[in-house]
């Protein structure tokens, strides 16, 4: 019988099989660290007297805490800075490269990785964050650890981890114009909830998987563990190849001719089977907006806010109506009425290039909605450059939205860019927890496209709801 | 790491499902380089609400925390289980817990126990019935006992086995390092290596323009 995918990236990093119940010991092939989530490691590699043991195999940048404004001055906040401080330390302690707040190469991790071609198919990724699925985008199998592990990363550069099951995620059709993979994942969330990927690896397939650019599946993947799930892979294909080929890290001559071939032998075998499988038409998907305080809380943007006494399950019903007095809401209000005081354009999800253009096109030649917030925060600083070389920048301060250096910004609120408490955000991010963006603040998630229609019209709106929209999207 | 066998303390009822990270500590206690001090951190937001159930003087000093299903979703960040020891949690039984939390929870000896939704229900109307309750958590036979309720609850073989012993991952691992080694001399050639550094060409970043400009 054939393997999944997942499985063969298992197989193919297995130090040593584990016996009588105890994990598996898979070899990691690259670690990125960041400052929240890495300094009391480091702490206990010192009080054990360890090494890192591979440094070449890891990579730090700066990202949760650093200031979208006035980089050039010190952090004002003093244990934001502290934490940053202690990250160069460790870095220089240890022999790690590190980018920080400054250098062109710095930014959200996840974005990071991927610019510099150090992510590519066929590897094992972790970082003590759990967006790390992002990097399953290319075919590989990449998940978020806590800080003991990423102690154990740094020590052994192996991870003891029992198999995850694997769930199949068909996504077939072809996507209708104005909706994005940001919708797609919505709405498989939506459908199998926030604990619905438990102890899975998510695979997903399908023409609409296949017709996406490699930004649009890093947005999928993203969100695979918003799903509970541990990570989320697509096959690498062509699409794969061209993207990686020609970055700082990509391989080149004979070793890119021999990444290739072992690349393209990274599809799920015909005959295998998973432990599980989901079907979703991408035709039918308009685009999703979250309504309450788990991305699963999701309904397409045509829809109005739910009705928890309509819910049939009681937990969910609790859950949806503590969503609808956090997030101030009315059952019954369409979603399209709902007035937005923030939008946020940015984060591992949706900080890419491709997103920042998408939203660019928009609002090109519109009008910002009067007393509108609207933020753009750029993956990375190379991003960053990027959208300037296109003229971007111009763009969103045109529109009156304000430009900002890179970082997870609003995403989480770990640095000044925070929601006031009842303050609304259409956010291209990926968690709608309650006081995520700032005590209080109410988040719904968005695609850029959205994001930025929203800010047009000042409620949540698609392209297509803006008034001289192009007739392909009305 | 201490080692684990039974514990016995106050339980404390949480009627929430989906008790996200962002709950159990939110993002701007995570600036701390210590492993230690997040007490006052946990579940910070409703702490401020006076009805709070470890408001309340009965659960005040919980140590079983009781929750909703999929407890600790969200992020990946171990300060919630820092956080949850930190107040004096040693055991959090639910009927699902997100991956990543419950790794976490395994690594820093705080007891995340699975127990059916119906038997939950059942600890939530005791521990409600009779504030400040003890519940008795035995890892050795993998039972919550209430009063006269006793339930059982899943764990992992190997979690429990080093949760028992006290034993550290990094430790176990090193004994393998031969392992290790053998397979890093298979790596294949075209696997990327962060250093030497190769980059792009270094360009000047401007700090971000004023917002008014």
């Amino acid at each position: 019988m054939g393997t999944t995918l997942a499985e063969k990236l298992w197989a193919s990093h297995l130090v040593r099989k584990g016996e009588d119940g105890a994990p598996d010991l898979i070899y990691i092939d690259l670690h990125m660290c960041h400052e929240v989530t890495s300094p009391q490691a480091f702490e206990g590699l010192r009080l054990a007297g360890r090494p890192v043991r591979r440094p070449d195999l890891t990579i730090a940048t700066e990202d949760h805490n650093t200031p979208t404004l006035d980089i050039d001055l010190p952090i004002a906040d003093e244990t934001s800075r502290v934490q940053i401080n202690t990250l160069r330390k460790n870095a220089e302690e240890f022999g790690i490269r590190i980018h920080s707040l400054g250098d062109a190469d710095q930014g959200v991790v996840h974005v990071v990785g991927p610019q510099l071609g150090l992510t590519m198919p066929g590897m094992t990724v972790v970082c003590g964050d759990s967006h790390t699925s992002t990097h399953g985008a290319f075919g590989s199998l990449a998940f978020g650890i806590g800080t003991s592990e990423v102690e154990h990363v740094l020590a052994t550069q192996t991870l003891p981890l029992k198999p995850f099951k694997t769930m199949a995620i068909n996504v077939n059709g072809e996507l209708p114009e104005g909706s994005t993979a940001k919708d797609i994942i919505l709405a498989i969330i939506a459908k199998i909830g926030t604990g619905g990927g438990q102890g899975y690896v998510l695979e997903y397939r399908g023409d609409a998987i296949r017709a996406l650019s490699m930004e649009a599946r890093m947005t999928i993947c993203n969100m695979s563990i918003e799903a509970g799930a541990r990570a989320g892979i697509i096959a690498p294909d062509q699409t794969t190849f061209d993207y990686v080929q020609g970055r700082p890290h990509a391989p080149e001559g004979q070793d890119w001719d021999d990444a290739v071939a072992y690349w393209s032998t990274l599809v799920t075998d015909d005959d295998a089977t998973f432990d599980t499988e989901v079907n979703l038409d991408a035709a039918d998907l308009e685009p999703f907006v979250t309504w309450g305080t788990n991305p699963g809380q999701g309904l397409p943007l045509s829809a109005a806010v739910p009705n928890p006494a309509d819910i049939p399950d009681e937990v969910d019903r609790e859950a949806a109506a503590n969503a609808l007095e956090y997030m101030g809401l009315t059952p019954g209000t369409p979603l399209r009425e709902i007035a937005i005081d923030t939008v946020f354009l940015g984060s591992c999800t949706n900080g890419r290039i491709e997103d920042l253009r998408a939203a660019a096109d928009v609002i090109k030649g519109r009008t910002k909605a009067e007393g509108v917030r609207f933020l753009v925060v750029p993956g990375s600083a190379r991003v960053r450059l990027q959208a300037e070389a296109e003229g971007l920048d111009r763009v969103f301060l045109d529109f009156g939205a304000e430009w900002r250096n890179a970082g997870c910004s609003m995403c989480l609120g770990m640095n000044p860019d925070q929601l006031k408490p009842q303050e609304r955000s259409a956010s291209t991010s990926n968690r709608n927890f309650e006081g995520r963006q700032g005590k209080g603040g109410r988040t719904h998630l968005v695609s850029p496209l959205v994001a930025a229609a929203t800010a047009v019209r000042g409620t949540l709106s698609s392209p297509a709801d803006l008034v001289d929209a192009p007739a392909a999207l009305v | 790491m201490e080692k684990f066998t039974t514990h016995t303390g106050v339980g404390v009822p949480l009627r929430r499902s989906n008790v996200d990270t962002d709950q159990i500590i939110p993002a701007v206690y995570l600036k701390r380089v210590t492993k230690t001090g997040f007490d006052d951190a946990l579940f910070a937001a409703w702490r401020g609400d006076s009805e709070f159930i470890l408001n309340q003087d009965a659960y005040k000093h919980g140590s079983v925390l009781v929750a909703g299903p999929d407890f600790g979703t969200g992020s990946s960040r171990e300060h919630a289980v820092w956080a949850l020891k930190d107040y004096g949690f040693k055991v959090v039984l639910a009927s699902r817990f997100a991956d990543i939390f419950r790794g976490n929870s395994g690594k820093q000896g705080l007891l995340t126990g699975i127990v059916s939704q119906e038997n939950i229900e059942l600890l939530w109307k005791l521990l409600e019935t009779e504030p400040g309750k003890e519940i008795t958590v035995s890892l050795e036979d993998r039972t919550v006992t209430c009063g006269e309720l006793t339930v059982p609850f899943e764990i992992d073989d190997y979690v429990r086995w080093r949760l028992m012993e006290g034993l550290d991952d990094i430790g176990l691992t090193l004994q393998h390092e031969e392992d290790i080694t053998a397979f890093e001399g298979t790596r294949a050639a075209w696997r990327p290596q962060t250093l030497p550094a190769k980059t792009l060409p270094k360009v000047e970043i401007e700090a971000a323009r004023p917002v008014d400009a």
